[in-house]
């Protein structure tokens, strides 16, 4: 197929989001690509109208790239024009900058229209309601760090308020790491995601993408996965940088089969 | 926020999580703004049968918009009989599903306050974001 545009993200202040990088673009290209196009469609195509419009859920959406290429492109992916996008950012900045990255993105859509809820200033996908989640995208803070940034600051730093230029840096920098440090094996966050997909996901048609790097231990990721239960599914859908038969990032496509 | 987002979504406490009064949130003290949205007739339709209705009419009541039918509207409702075959996407809608989309994708609320009705937390809406963010002791 084709290369999808890029949705443009020249708005976006990077000093304290997520600049789209290596694995966001991984993203781009695993969703588009053909393996995922047609399972998504076995699982979405309009042959499930009766279902319902399907539902694309991203948690931690940073400039909102990713979210908005899914959203201008729902119609490819999805196989359907009445699709509906969700996204969250612990970040303030970051669910504003978003916003306006999807709304773009949508507007330049020439068919019937993707229609975009919000951006939900949350953690992770806390305040969605249980087993509403088709698709879930989760581009996680994926770095092995020794800590995590500091929880009991972030709401003084979540503030959209003007700051001396001290704080404003200490804001900045404490707002980034949330976008990138990830704790012991670079999981902590990953964890807490991967915890939450067997309640927030669709009972029967969920399906969820998580990127992960060589630190995070993929093989070990996947295995526990599969302990979740006997009908749960997971697979490589994507990687990039393979180097001596390891992939330096990948994205797992994670499912239930009846 | 939009109208629709709220019934997507409930308290975000843990302690919430299995509480009917969780869900939906009750709006306080909020502004209201009608953002012009280009109307995709074939989405209201799919979107309606995820769509807790009862929900959606207790939050209209509460924001003091127009109240909705009963039940919730049913395809022939929505779009107008002289072409009922519902691949036709040049079908015409009905007022009622202008209507919907006006409320579901248009209304939205720039300002206020989102209720629990279990625990009554309050969630702080700013600028049409929604703040759902906890303090640590109450996660």
């Amino acid at each position: 197929m084709d290369m999808l545009p890029t949705p443009d993200t020249s708005h976006v202040s990077f000093d304290r989001i997520y600049e789209p990088y290596e694995d966001s673009y991984l993203f781009l290209d695993t969703l588009s690509s053909a393996t995922e196009i047609s399972f998504l469609h076995q699982r979405f195509s309009a042959a499930h109208e009766q279902h319902g419009s399907p539902m694309i859920v991203e948690t931690g959406v940073g400039s909102g790239v990713v979210l908005a290429f899914a959203a201008a492109n729902a119609h490819i992916i999805l196989g359907r024009p009445d699709v509906v996008t969700l996204g969250t950012d612990i970040n303030s900045f970051a669910c504003h900058a978003a916003s306006k990255t999807v709304e773009t993105a949508i507007s330049e859509m020439r068919s019937l229209k993707t229609t975009s809820l919000d951006i939900l200033n949350t953690d992770l996908t806390a305040s969605i309601r249980p087993g509403l989640v088709d698709v879930l995208i989760f581009n996680p803070p994926y770095v092995p760090t020794e800590d995590l940034p500091d929880a009991v600051k972030h709401a003084e730093y979540n503030l959209r308020s003007t700051m001396s230029p001290a704080t404003s840096f200490a804001r900045d920098s404490h707002l980034l790491a949330l976008s990138y440090a990830g704790g012991v094996n670079g999981m902590e966050v990953t964890n807490k995601l991967l915890a939450e997909i067997p309640v927030i996901l669709h009972p029967k048609r969920g399906v969820a993408y998580v990127l992960l790097c060589a630190q995070n231990k993929p093989e070990a990721v996947k295995q526990s996965i599969r302990q979740w239960g006997s009908e749960w599914r997971v697979l490589t859908a994507g990687f990039s940088g393979k180097k001596g038969g390891w992939e330096k990032l990948q994205i797992l496509r994670i499912w239930r089969e009846p | 926020m939009k109208i629709l987002t709220l019934n997507f979504l409930m308290c975000a406490r843990k302690a919430c999580k299995s509480s009917s009064d969780a869900f939906p949130l009750h709006p306080r003290d909020v502004e209201l703004e009608i953002v012009e949205t280009d109307i995709n007739p074939l989405f209201i339709r799919n979107i309606l049968p995820r769509v807790e209705w009862a929900a959606l009419r207790a939050m209209c009541n509460e924001l003091g918009l127009p109240q909705l039918s009963e039940t919730q509207p049913s395809c022939t409702d929505l779009f107008s009989t002289e072409n009922l075959d519902p691949d036709a996407t040049d079908s015409e809608p009905t007022q009622t599903l202008r209507d919907l989309h006006n409320l579901l994708v248009q209304t939205c609320i720039m300002e206020g306050k989102l209720v629990c009705g279990n625990c009554g937390h309050e969630y702080a809406i700013k600028e049409g974001i929604a703040n759902f963010l906890l303090p640590s002791h109450m996660v």
